[in-house]
């Protein structure tokens, strides 16, 4: 199959690059990762998938998807507004706030986890603002929301912003000079072209919320049934040896990771395909 | 290109627009990403310098600074060959399969922490298909340096490769090839030609790879095993002082990490400002 492309190439070194990349990728990659299905299949399959149909992992899986879920469309907003006010308008601050939008991809997750735990407990600095109405953040599901939209926020700006910048906008200056609104221009111009970066940024930081553990484990404080969400079953499940649990899980978590990451694929390349269109 | 509009451009209407959208922004910004940041810092300075000094010095805090500098130092290494030569393969040969080998690069990305730490305990613990042959050598990986080092290599394995890949792809080899054709040999095409042109970012790669294997967190806590002293990394050590409410010392340790994040953050902006005037 390779001899075909073969008389097309001029470089050298495909055969070193192909035999050290498919090892590397074989050893580090498919090896570790076929594990789940090896594992699962050589023990009790069948009483480790009936064993997901327990009241606390149960309640995992509906906190881990509706707060990943939740965080995700709080981030396509906000996200969406911080990325247009850093494309479309200059002010002071600016080159701070691009910046640091990438925190939560730089900051490491363990010390995100804590920074917002101080912040929100409730003699914290947001913390105690938010107990003057009552509100409990850190040790409750709403904590878990807060570091699941630190997260995930990073993914949202960053495939909006670009999409943003090469906008063509003499069809939104049509659209105003004809008599359209600025809120009607900005749905019926300007979110069509946005909205598969939304979606692919949404499912990004979907994806990354559903297996986030570091940042949540501290805010979250881990208990069953109240706010134990999938990643720190899994991990509670592998302190007490309980491998086949923990692996049954896994392979839950990693297929429905897998989903979304394709999802998020599929609609990159289909936006490249209209930005090639386009030009 | 919209000519962007100075704030107090238009109407009045549009102007509380702007001015409403923008701070509503920052606010934003400000809560979710600078708060957090800052945090970090007056925290581990809370209880005076001396104590961050020693916080930072103490015996366990340079035992798990140094485990974390061979963990990643490790994963720099093998990921800077790996993802050279994949960049390489990828980025200038066309084959059936070059699709499947871009997802499997990325394929870390996509997979939780814990789910990573996991995998490896399968695949190097007491009951995984590599014990009987690991037993027979006398080698343990699970529990020790060894496992913390495989599995950093694991999370860290998409960031130098995904780097290059689309940059040396936008470059295309129009100059490879005519290097080649001047009779240069393969590896000197490679290291006069190639390298010159990408070494931004080969460096940004490197700088990414390197502070997201020094902060790994949860896929080292599963196959760490927190031995004190020994298989304690950096993140895992600010755990064990936020669990033992020594706060301060839990920041002070943090604020080495955060202090990594910020140079990262930094020098992408600079290599990104010194694209726009033809560094790249």
């Amino acid at each position: 199959m390779n001899a075909r492309h073969k008389q097309g190439r001029i470089l050298p070194g495909f055969n070193i690059t192909f035999g050290i990349t498919v090892l590397y990728l074989s050893l580090m990659v498919i090896l570790p990762l076929s594990m789940i299905v090896l594992h699962l299949a050589s023990g009790d399959t069948q009483a480790a998938l009936t064993s997901l149909i327990s009241p606390r992992v149960l309640h995992a899986l509906r906190l881990s998807f509706s707060l990943s879920l939740v965080a995700a469309f709080t981030n396509v907003i906000f996200g969406l507004l911080l990325a247009w006010i850093l494309v479309r308008y200059r002010f002071p601050g600016r080159r701070l706030i691009d910046g640091v939008v990438d925190l939560p991809f730089a900051l490491p997750t363990a010390v995100a986890g804590i920074a917002l735990t101080t912040l929100y407990a409730p003699n914290g600095w947001l913390g105690s603002l938010l107990s003057l109405w009552g509100i409990k953040a850190a040790f409750t599901p709403l904590g878990i929301y807060v570091a699941l939209i630190f997260v995930g926020l990073p993914f949202v700006v960053r495939s909006v912003q670009p999409v943003l910048e090469d906008f063509d906008s003499e069809v939104e200056e049509a659209s105003l000079s004809l008599g359209a609104g600025r809120v009607r221009t900005f749905f019926a111009v300007i979110l069509p072209v946005l909205w598969p970066s939304l979606l692919a940024g949404f499912s990004m930081a979907f994806a990354r919320g559903l297996g986030e553990y570091g940042s949540v484990v501290f805010i979250s404080g881990n208990m069953p049934m109240k706010t134990e969400i999938v990643p720190l079953l899994i991990m509670n499940r592998l302190e007490q040896f309980d491998y086949m649990g923990a692996t049954s899980l896994g392979l839950l978590m990693l297929v429905v990771s897998f989903a979304l990451m394709f999802v998020a694929n599929v609609l990159q390349a289909r936006l490249g395909e209209r930005a090639a269109g386009v030009r | 290109m919209l000519a962007r509009l100075s704030l107090n451009d238009g109407t009045w209407g549009e102007r509380a627009l702007r001015y409403g959208l923008l701070s509503a922004g920052a606010c934003f910004a400000v809560l979710f990403l600078l708060l957090p940041l800052l945090v970090v810092f007056i925290e581990a300075f809370s209880q005076g310098l001396a104590l961050y000094i020693v916080s930072i010095s103490d015996e366990e805090a340079l035992s798990a600074i140094r485990l974390t500098l061979v963990a990643a130092f490790f994963a720099v290494f093998f990921n800077l060959i790996f993802g050279v030569a994949a960049a390489w393969l990828i980025a200038r040969f066309t084959f059936r399969g070059r699709k499947l080998l871009l997802t499997l690069i990325d394929t870390p990305l996509a997979v939780s922490p814990v789910i990573a730490g996991l995998i490896f305990v399968l695949l190097y613990g007491a009951r995984g298909p590599l014990a009987p042959a690991l037993d027979a050598l006398g080698i343990k990986v699970i529990f020790t340096i060894g496992g913390i080092v495989v599995t950093t290599m694991f999370v860290t394995i998409p960031y130098i490769a995904r780097e290059l890949i689309p940059f040396m792809m936008e470059q295309g080899s129009v100059e490879e090839e005519a290097a080649l054709t001047l009779g240069a040999k393969g590896h000197q095409v490679f290291r006069f030609v190639t390298l010159p042109n990408i070494k931004w970012a080969l460096l940004y790669g490197v700088i990414l790879c390197n502070s997201r294997a020094m902060g790994e967190f949860g896929a080292v806590s599963v196959v760490s095993g927190h031995i004190r002293g020994e298989t304690n990394t950096v993140p895992l050590h600010i755990e064990i002082l936020y669990n033992e409410y020594k706060f301060a010392a839990a920041f002070a340790v943090s604020s080495l990490l955060a202090l990594l994040a910020l140079g990262t953050l930094l020098l992408k902006a600079v290599l990104e400002r010194g694209g726009h005037n033809g560094l790249k």
